[in-house]
């Protein structure tokens, strides 16, 4: 058993990173994830840390100054949000294309604009596709785990990729609740050392770090990468038991509830993952079969496995808290319907973009999609695909 | 859920409803509750309502969302009975708690008639008597909990002392005053209807 706490969601991942001791932090504070910096600020002044804490001028320089550290052979953290993560672009796939295992903590917002401080995952959907693992946390705990793990998984010799954590702008940053912390030693113990097998700070090895790579390598180097995040599927599984050996909580690619004979499924990512489960009670103690995938790791896609545990629906709808304005579907959906195709799996899927901006989403929402997925089960017919949840004037 | 409790507060920015509902938090879960405490943030400006919530269980709490239909309401400066519909689902099996002077007639006129218990208790003289400054949120606090009865009064007490002490580490003159000042809104909580 761990130490009973309560924590919001910020001091939870404030405090998974001083329990981690990182040899540096840059960072630049944006809302809602201010508070990290400024917790671990806190650490590194009154010496709990002995963290190089490095008080960037933006959030470009935040990345940029931990791809230096990761490259020298250090350990780098940071933390930010929308726009922060928004300035850091260009540096986000600097870090992931140089192999460097920086973990960064994201407290999901909107990205400006009309400016909003508010939850969505627009921040998190917009890198995607830039090569970082992503671990999504429906609450403290799993924000606070998340971290724990974070290291090991991207610093493993078969991976060597950036890793963000995920958590809920304000839902979960800002809500204390209750929590479960290890002892600090056990965590570093669990957490290891950083030992880089190449780094710029190593005299024995001169090397450069993100020199030009023309046509006759860069595909060859995106390959490895690609490679890398389908080698961290492996490795998110493995460190995750270890976690579970070693500190008792149970963690997969995607959360379960209650799946054994679901009929009607939702699936979804952070906060909105533990409201639907409340509303799932409820349904259930009315004798409706409904369930909820709730994805904790969205990159690498664990495609197979999703559609493998969708094969048996009838109904599935897929929860976006991001639109991307596409015309046809947010980047859940969009990954979920295209694993069970490719699986061959063919369940009637559609999709709802919910939560935009911090509109908030209740269990009474998550009734409605599931009295929507009793119809499609039982018409099968999916009318409009792409719907919304929430949205006024409906 | 049965045995969850959900609290909606509304104060006034810079009259602390906020850190009132995070301390009921705090004292919920040193009873052993599972518990949330978090504001709904908006515009953040010195006067302006704000909302904040809690939930309390005995079991663990997966729901994120906002709170509807709670089960009590703090009301923190009655000034917000003419610009915030206080009462908006709140359950008539449970009650609404309001930092008031004004009698019953007024304040059944000010809630669009919300027919479950209404409790008043004057925190601005609690608040001067024992800290000699306007605090609403002590007094509130401790009329929420003998209200709700989610813990005992001599619990709460006890968690509060330990609280203050670790809260006005700086500046420990001020503990006995606000000790005072819950154990005096704990017995001054008025029911009027």
């Amino acid at each position: 058993m761990g130490i009973r706490e309560r924590l919001s969601g910020n001091e939870a991942a404030a405090y998974a990173m001083k329990q981690i001791n990182p040899d540096v932090v840059a960072a630049f504070p944006i809302t809602p994830s201010t508070e990290i910096p400024q917790y671990f600020s806190m650490y590194v002044d009154n010496g709990e840390v002995d963290t190089e804490f490095v008080p960037v001028e933006s959030e470009h320089s935040a990345m940029s100054a931990c791809i230096g550290a990761e490259a020298a052979g250090a350990r780098a953290m940071t933390a930010t949000s929308a726009n922060g993560l928004s300035l850091m672009w260009e540096m986000i796939y600097i870090a992931s294309s140089l192999r460097l295992p920086i973990v960064l903590s994201l407290v999901n917002r909107a990205v400006s604009g009309p400016l909003n401080i508010h939850n969505d995952h627009s921040d998190a959907m917009g890198v995607r596709d830039a090569g970082w693992i992503m671990l999504f946390s429906e609450n403290n705990q799993e924000a606070y785990d998340n971290i724990l793990m974070a290291h090991r998984i991207a610093e493993h010799k078969d991976v060597q990729l950036p890793l963000m954590v995920c958590q809920d702008g304000f839902i979960t940053s800002h809500s204390i609740e209750n929590i479960e912390l290890e002892d600090t030693d056990k965590v570093k113990a669990f957490v290891g050392t950083y030992k880089p097998e190449h780094y710029l700070l190593n005299a024995d090895e001169p090397m450069a770090v993100g020199p030009l790579d023309l046509q006759a390598f860069l595909f060859e180097h995106k390959k490895q990468q690609a490679e890398a995040m389908r080698n961290a599927k492996r490795v998110v599984k493995e460190v995750s038991e270890d976690f579970e050996r070693t500190f008792g909580r149970h963690y997969e690619f995607f959360e379960r509830y209650y799946m054994d004979d679901a009929e009607l499924v939702v699936v979804a990512m952070n906060s909105t993952a533990g409201t639907a489960k409340a509303a799932i009670n409820e349904l259930r103690s009315q004798g409706i079969r409904a369930g909820l995938i709730k994805v904790r790791m969205f990159r690498p896609f664990p495609a197979e496995e999703i559609a493998e545990a969708l094969k048996n629906a009838s109904a599935i709808a897929v929860l976006d808290k991001s639109d991307s304005l596409n015309g046809c579907g947010g980047a859940l959906y969009e990954d979920v319907v295209s694993a069970m195709f490719t699986s061959n799996i063919h369940v009637p899927t559609v999709n709802y973009v919910y939560g935009i901006g911090g509109r908030d989403t209740t269990t009474d929402h998550i009734k409605t999609v599931f009295t929507d997925l009793r119809m499609i089960a039982d018409t099968k017919d999916i009318g409009n695909p792409y719907r919304y949840l929430g949205l006024r004037e409906e | 859920m049965s045995n969850l409790i959900e609290i909606r507060w509304h104060g006034r920015g810079g009259q602390g409803a906020k850190t009132a509902s995070l301390l009921l938090a705090d004292a919920a879960f040193n009873t052993g509750k599972y518990i949330q405490g978090f504001p709904e943030y908006g515009p953040e400006r010195m006067g302006a309502p704000i909302t904040a919530y809690n939930r309390i269980s005995d079991e663990p709490i997966t729901i994120h969302s906002n709170i509807y239909d709670p089960d009590y309401v703090v009301v923190v400066d009655d000034t917000l009975l003419d610009a915030v519909d206080v009462t908006a689902g709140l359950k008539e099996s449970g009650a609404i708690i309001i930092n008031t002077t004004q009698d019953a007639e007024f304040l059944k006129s000010k809630l669009n008639g919300y027919n479950g218990a209404i409790y008043k208790i004057d925190a601005r003289k609690i608040s001067v008597e024992t800290l000699g400054k306007y605090f609403p949120n002590t007094p509130m606090l401790a009329a929420v909990v003998k209200v709700s009865q989610i813990m005992s009064d001599e619990a709460f007490l006890e968690d509060m002392i330990g609280s203050f002490k670790h809260k006005f580490a700086k500046k420990p003159e001020v503990i006995d005053g606000n000790m005072a000042a819950l154990r005096m809104a704990l017995e001054q909580v008025e029911k009027v209807n």
